[in-house]
């Protein structure tokens, strides 16, 4: 069963239709990636994923988002365990204001997990081959996972002296690594990456994708990009939309090599943008 | 050139209109400072005056100092427990924006209002539950002062916080208190304590509203039932009296309470600067 299928969804930001009649099924352990020109819906679909729209005004969402068989959108839905299952990564890394080890920490701290869980996660983190766990000496369990996360995002070299400092003295590449770190650290199934490179240098950005390859094998992620050339290098699915319709999707391979739809010929031979 | 002479004029009189407002400030200290120099002594501070307040021109303002501190931190600490979860109320999160906007204008309108009506008021309150001026009476009376220039000040930062740091708090699965707790307050913390800081220096520098509430006394309240000296107050007697050297005495009383509100200011900056290299900017 895949993790995320998409029934007539449409969302409206007050009078304005920002999507209509999506249905699609995301496919599990891969990088899907939405694409399309600016406004057509990209970022208003990812965060549909997480119920994330609702902190917007006037927002109405009807139709069905399944996760794991469990419409999100059902009124009983357990909104905090719904996000601890989808994580999400914003535009621009927003440190939350603590150290870089507490930025870590938080969530499985408000997610109170205990020190028998933190281990269970960290061993399945281990056996699933996206990490090599082999000489953790420490002992605290929230330690060990302050290592794992960081590790996992790329990030533990170049911070591991200096977790209790501000997280907000990072350079902007670190600290995207380190949202990257701290939507892990929940262990979620999906995530939920908003044009993640988009504020980043080159060299921040190709990180970011590296360690997006190589989770792929344990999480479904869902990138909005507007980068054509990110898509092509990344995905392994494509969603195509435009102007808040779903226009074409597919493998990136048929995707890329022969679109159908004339919109999605234009767009990727770049005569609209 | 003319636009040039436009810019030319235009930042001399920025720049002299910040050094008016600098030369009240060192003006005001200047005058303090001379006239009641000759009245400033240590006994001032730590003495309760001798031959009362009014015609005394010995001992000091001990009373009067340590009412102020009581009152003003009384106050200060009772209106940050309600302001704080006012601000944070006033936030689209919890309610909608017309009532928010409602209730933004009654607390502009309670912060232009008089200290004084703020006294009448407490003072009617206090004759109906039977109650005599007190440190109590001060301290409420002083709070309710105290609250729309906290509450105002503190959800103006409050709402400056961005809105995509509360949406990475959420996307964890935190609950809305969680992420006002550890995020936004944290987040907002130098901004609080401006607010803070502002509505004590209106609260230890008001006069009006205790001078019924909280009443006026030689001596240092035992209990939190007696009435309590306070130094506007006694700033008011002794420049009211008709003895040149207790009308001294009000300068050195001036002087110490712009002290304590020097004091105070740069303390709090310097925990503020301490406490706020989490922020993200």
């Amino acid at each position: 069963m895949s993790h995320i299928s998409i029934h007539n969804l449409y969302v409206t930001y007050g009078n304005q239709k920002a999507l209509q009649n999506i249905t699609i099924e995301i496919p599990d352990s891969q990088i899907t990636a939405i694409i399309g020109p600016s406004g057509c819906g990209k970022t208003t679909l990812l965060k549909s994923l997480n119920r994330l729209l609702e902190l917007n005004d006037d927002v109405k969402v009807t139709g069905k988002v399944l996760i794991d068989g469990e419409n999100i959108y059902n009124p009983k839905t357990d909104l905090l365990a719904l996000r601890k299952k989808v994580g999400f990564l914003s535009q621009r890394p927003y440190p939350l204001p603590m150290s870089i080890y507490e930025n870590i920490a938080f969530g499985p701290k408000i997610h109170r997990l205990t020190g028998e869980q933190i281990i269970k996660q960290i061993q399945g983190l281990s056996s699933s081959d996206v990490l090599k766990i082999d000489n953790i000496k420490n002992n605290d369990p929230m330690d060990m996972l302050v290592e794992c996360y960081l590790s996992l995002a790329g990030l533990w070299d170049e911070v591991k002296d200096r977790l209790n400092e501000p997280a907000s003295r990072l350079s902007i590449g670190q600290q995207q690594r380190l949202a990257l770190a701290r939507a892990l650290a929940i262990e979620p199934e999906v995530i939920l990456a908003d044009e993640p490179t988009s504020a980043l240098d080159p060299i921040s950005a190709q990180l970011i994708e590296k360690q997006f390859k190589l989770l792929k094998k344990r999480y479904t992620i869902v990138v909005v990009t507007h980068i054509l050339r990110q898509a092509k290098r990344i995905a392994d699915y494509v969603i195509f939309l435009y102007m808040g319709e779903l226009i074409e999707h597919g493998e990136a391979k048929n995707f890329f090599q022969d679109p159908k739809d004339q919109r999605t010929k234009a767009y990727i031979s770049g005569e609209i943008s | 050139m003319k636009r040039r002479s436009e810019e030319i004029f235009f930042k001399s009189l920025m720049l002299i209109s910040l050094f008016i407002v600098l030369s009240i400030l060192i003006g005001i200290i200047a005058v303090v400072i001379a006239r009641g120099i000759s009245a400033l002594n240590i006994s001032m501070i730590l003495e309760t005056p001798k031959g009362g307040y009014y015609l005394g021109k010995e001992g000091g303002i001990a009373n009067a100092i340590v009412g102020s501190i009581y009152l003003a931190f009384g106050a200060s600490i009772l209106s940050t427990l309600i302001s704080l979860p006012v601000a944070l109320a006033l936030q689209k999160e919890y309610i909608n924006r017309h009532f928010a906007n409602f209730s933004r204008l009654m607390l502009d309108i309670l912060w232009g209002t008089p200290s004084i009506v703020y006294g009448a008021f407490g003072f009617i309150v206090m004759v109906y539950f039977g109650l005599r001026a007190s440190l109590l009476g001060g301290i409420i009376v002083l709070t309710l002062l105290m609250i729309p220039i906290m509450v105002r000040s503190m959800e103006e930062v409050i709402r400056m916080v961005p809105h995509e740091l509360k949406e990475v708090s959420y996307a964890l699965g935190t609950t809305k208190l969680e992420t006002a707790l550890a995020v936004v307050l944290k987040q907002s913390l130098s901004g609080i304590v401006t607010a803070i800081l502002l509505a004590f220096g209106r609260g230890i520098g008001d006069a009006a509203s205790i001078l019924f509430t909280a009443g006026y006394t030689d001596y240092i309240p035992k209990s939190i039932f007696d009435p309590v000296a306070s130094l506007p107050l006694a700033v008011f007697f002794q420049i009211s009296s008709p003895i040149p050297e207790v009308q001294e005495r009000a300068y050195a009383s001036s002087f110490i309470l712009l002290c304590i509100v020097i004091i105070v200011s740069l303390v709090s900056r310097f925990l503020v600067r301490h406490f706020s290299r989490h922020i993200v900017r």
